[in-house]
């Protein structure tokens, strides 16, 4: 089934690819490249979903996570007329906010869903009633032409000149990947995720390591909110992330809760959105704007619909761990 | 031989209830000592109290000569005391060198170095002669298996003192004979092992010495030699024990359970019972014997509709049982105490009073039409309680904080305090402590005397031998052989039982 599913998503990319590149190379390898910018919120911010998930807690606070350290990461920036400090803010506010449904979550065994509504709701109440206009930041984040990979053809316009935060965010996501099955503490947080106390009784500190999980979670999703407002648009604006933050959620499910497997499906909906905008600007197709805005909605009740049923969470994730008492 | 661990004086209490109350045990190197006690005698408390898990309030607890600060967990493993536990503490999605490995990976660069977590598995796996394959899945294996991935777990942190909490409670037969034997391997290495169970059989057969505890407090300790099953069931429960029960004999009566040319898969769709035909008469217990995984689940969940017939039917009083349809099974006089009385049994957060109605709630006298009538519930709550004997302060308490002993009376009670015509019992004492296993029997036999007809499947052949007044042998999904309970003859019965001619 795996293998299935991630044989169409080759297949799709090359016969979209194939048929943009025969018709206009400059304009294909400008998709992938959007493609990749579309891609790397999702990815990142599902990663912060896989980080929480695994380790057995719930996080549906990604999309006000993201938002409250976008607005944050912005104005800070524009008030200290410094973009990378108003980046440095934004993740801080993430880890605030991860550390805050680590309270509500591990001390508090608040039941997660309702945590990270509060999340939500809170980054909405305060990103709409603080918000003012006629604020900018210097720049936005500068992209970075990349020495050797930039002058091969078709790849090199593809992964040149991005963003810093969209580099990072890559080796990120593969770092994740091998520390989450390759060093012990992701077999420690695995374990944690799946069945907390046989953890306990090894000795692991399950409230210790969700503590650290959650939060560093957080911080993964001010980087990503920084990114929307600092490294792909250089603005703010009130209800910023547009539901990324549940639309990621549906890519940690649809890659399985595997750091590589939610990068590649958050590449597809990144490629199936460049690729709808793309077919707009040619007037291919004449599709109404709100219909692309749907797009990804749409896309996530389809794969939703797909996996649902075939993929298994982490065990013992939403259940706050107790000790035996007797 | 050196002292391994001593305990002096620990008592412990939570809340009004005491769990221990002054107890001084010692378990020397190389012995075995089992810790006797019906559920609820505060045997599990107290080697918590030992791994550190339960804070005692007064008392020490010494390991091989050093007081261990109480309720520190990662001193008493760090001083080699090792724990397996009544639920197992295995991740099920991960291998067995995984599980092993937790907590104490060996590590190159901060990698987990799984190749020689490997290799040190498969070592010690051998070393004990418990076999293993370390790339299997846990979730994959067989319990027994699984406890012995448990067992090696402990071992690989070099245990001097080994606990078991009621090892045996979830295994089969074959499984637990060969975990006493790695016991007793352990032992002749030197290590102590601290058993707990309430299996009198086990206890003689594998304890060095005995302790046994009643109501928190240290009872006496002897030995197997110096005492019998009956004495040390007296000496659980504090009033004399019949182990053999005692009952008159059967006045059959005409057919009210028919079986005919029965077949059904199991959950892997293997079909596991084989055109199976079996009558039941009222008045007669007829006990099915077997070694678990033959087929009985599945004819059991067959008979209540809870599983889809591939052919055959089941007929209860002339009328044949629709397909899974458990209701109309219910309604047609068929009694269900299930195999797993936590998944089909009660809805344990449910109170006592709900889960006595959970297959009549809406019937009068529990419902007017739509509406509950709640005082009815209660008062028959109440009165269950008091004639089933189950140990709860009242009713309106939810099933899940009893014990498992009191657990299944409230099953027992539900059924069979309704019209009896057919009661299916399933592993009906499973996990059960001496004194309810008794009540538990009387109440079948009392079920018989008033004329129903009693299908009875356990894996203790004991439990068989006892009860049931006609014997049927089930092997590979068939019933081979037929005895009435004078004929029936253990030897006989095991070989039937391990797929053996007669």
């Amino acid at each position: 089934m795996k293998l299935r599913t991630s044989h169409y998503l080759i297949i799709a990319f090359l016969a979209a690819f194939t048929y943009f590149y025969s018709k206009d190379g400059l304009v294909a390898t400008s998709v992938l490249y959007t493609a990749i910018q579309f891609a790397l919120p999702l990815a990142l911010a599902a990663m912060v979903g896989v980080m929480c998930e695994r380790t057995g807690v719930v996080n549906i606070g990604i999309e006000g996570t993201m938002l409250i350290s976008a607005f944050t990461a912005f104005f800070a920036g524009a008030i200290l007329k410094n973009t990378v400090q108003g980046m440095l803010v934004g993740v801080f506010t993430g880890a605030m906010m991860g550390l805050l449904l680590a309270l509500m979550a591990v001390n508090w065994k608040m039941d997660q869903i309702i945590a990270g509504v509060i999340i939500n709701i809170l980054a909405a109440g305060i990103t709409s009633f603080y918000y003012r206009q006629n604020y900018s930041i210097p720049s936005t984040l500068d992209p970075i032409d990349l020495p050797v990979i930039g002058a091969w053809p078709i790849l090199g316009p593809v992964l040149s000149f991005h963003g810093p935060i969209t580099y990072f965010g890559i080796f990120f996501i593969l770092g994740l990947w091998f520390a989450l099955y390759k060093t012990s503490w992701g077999l420690r947080s695995r374990a944690v995720g799946e069945h907390p106390s046989s953890a306990d009784t090894a000795g692991v500190s399950v409230s210790r390591l969700r503590y650290l999980n959650v939060t560093a979670a957080g911080a993964v999703g001010g980087l990503a909110g920084s990114y929307l407002a600092l490294e792909a648009v250089g603005i703010f604006e009130r209800g910023f992330t547009a539901g990324k933050g549940f639309t990621a959620l549906a890519i940690m499910i649809f890659g399985r809760w595997n750091p590589l497997g939610a990068l590649a499906a958050a590449l597809f909906f990144g490629l199936t959105q460049a690729v709808t905008n793309q077919l707009m600007i040619d007037e291919v197709v004449e599709i109404p704007p709100q219909f692309i805005n749907m797009l990804p909605y749409i896309l996530t009740i389809v794969v939703l619909a797909i996996s649902a049923g075939k993929v298994r969470p982490p065990a013992a994730e939403g259940i706050p761990y107790e000790k035996e008492k007797s | 031989m050196k002292t391994l661990l001593e305990i002096e004086g620990v008592s412990k209490s939570f809340g009004s209830v005491i769990a221990n109350e002054d107890i001084s045990l010692t378990v020397r190197e190389g012995e075995i000592l089992a810790l006797l006690g019906e559920n609820g005698a505060g045997k599990s408390t107290l080697v918590k109290a030992v791994f550190g898990l339960v804070k005692p309030d007064t008392g020490t607890i010494k390991i091989n000569g050093t007081v261990m600060e109480s309720g520190d967990t990662a001193a008493a493993i760090a001083s080699g005391v090792g724990m397996v536990h009544q639920h197992f503490q295995l991740v099920p999605v991960m291998s067995v060198t995984e599980n092993m490995i937790l907590g104490d990976e060996p590590k190159k660069f901060g990698v987990v170095n799984i190749k020689q977590a490997k290799k040190e598995a498969l070592a010690l796996s051998e070393k004990y002669g418990l076999e293993v394959d370390p790339d299997a899945i846990i979730e994959d294996l067989p319990v027994g298996m699984a406890q012995r991935v448990e067992i090696l777990k402990a071992l690989r942190r070099d245990v001097k003192l080994l606990i078991l909490d009621e090892p045996t409670a979830v295994l089969t037969p074959q499984e637990t004979d060969e975990l006493l034997e790695v016991l007793r391997n352990l032992a002749k290495r030197g290590v102590g092992i601290l058993f707990i169970t309430h299996k009198l059989r086990e206890v003689m057969a594998v304890a060095d010495r005995i302790a046994v505890l009643r109501g928190g407090k240290l009872m006496g300790t002897t030995t197997p030699k110096e005492s019998s099953e009956s004495k040390l069931a007296q000496m659980m429960v504090g009033r004399e024990v019949v182990l053999r029960v005692e009952k008159s004999v059967a006045k059959p009566k005409e057919v009210l359970l028919s079986i005919k040319n029965l077949r059904v898969n199991d959950d892997r769709k293997l079909e596991s019972v084989r055109d199976l035909s079996l009558e039941v008469h009222a008045g007669e217990i007829l006990g099915i014997a077997g070694v678990e995984g033959n087929g009985q689940r599945e004819l059991v969940e067959a008979i209540c509709s809870m599983r889809s017939r591939l052919s055959g039917e089941v007929v209860v009083k002339g009328k044949a049982i629709p397909n899974l349809n458990p209701r109309a099974a219910h309604l047609a006089g068929v009694s269900h105490i299930p195999e797993d009385r936590e998944k089909h049994g009660l809805v344990t957060s449910y109170s006592i009073a709900d889960n006595l109605v959970l297959n009549r709630f809406d019937q009068a006298p529990f419902a007017n039409g739509w509406i509950r009538n709640l005082e009815e519930v209660a008062s028959n709550g109440e009165a269950l309680v008091e004639k089933f004997d189950i140990r709860a302060p009242n009713a309106s308490l939810s099933a899940g904080s009893l014990s498992g002993g009191n657990k299944q009376k409230v099953v027992v009670a539900r059924e069979l305090s309704q019209q009896l015509d057919v009661v299916v019992a399933a592993q009906p004492t499973r996990g059960v402590d001496v004194g309810s296993i008794e009540f538990i029997h009387n109440q079948l036999i009392a079920a018989r005397d008033a004329g129903a007809a009693v299908l009875l499947v356990s894996a203790e052949l004991d439990e068989i031998l006892s009860l049931a007044d006609r014997i049927a042998v089930i092997s590979n999904g068939k019933i081979v052989a037929i005895f009435s309970s004078k004929e029936a003859d253990r030897n006989t019965i095991g070989r039937l039982m391990a797929g053996l001619a007669s």
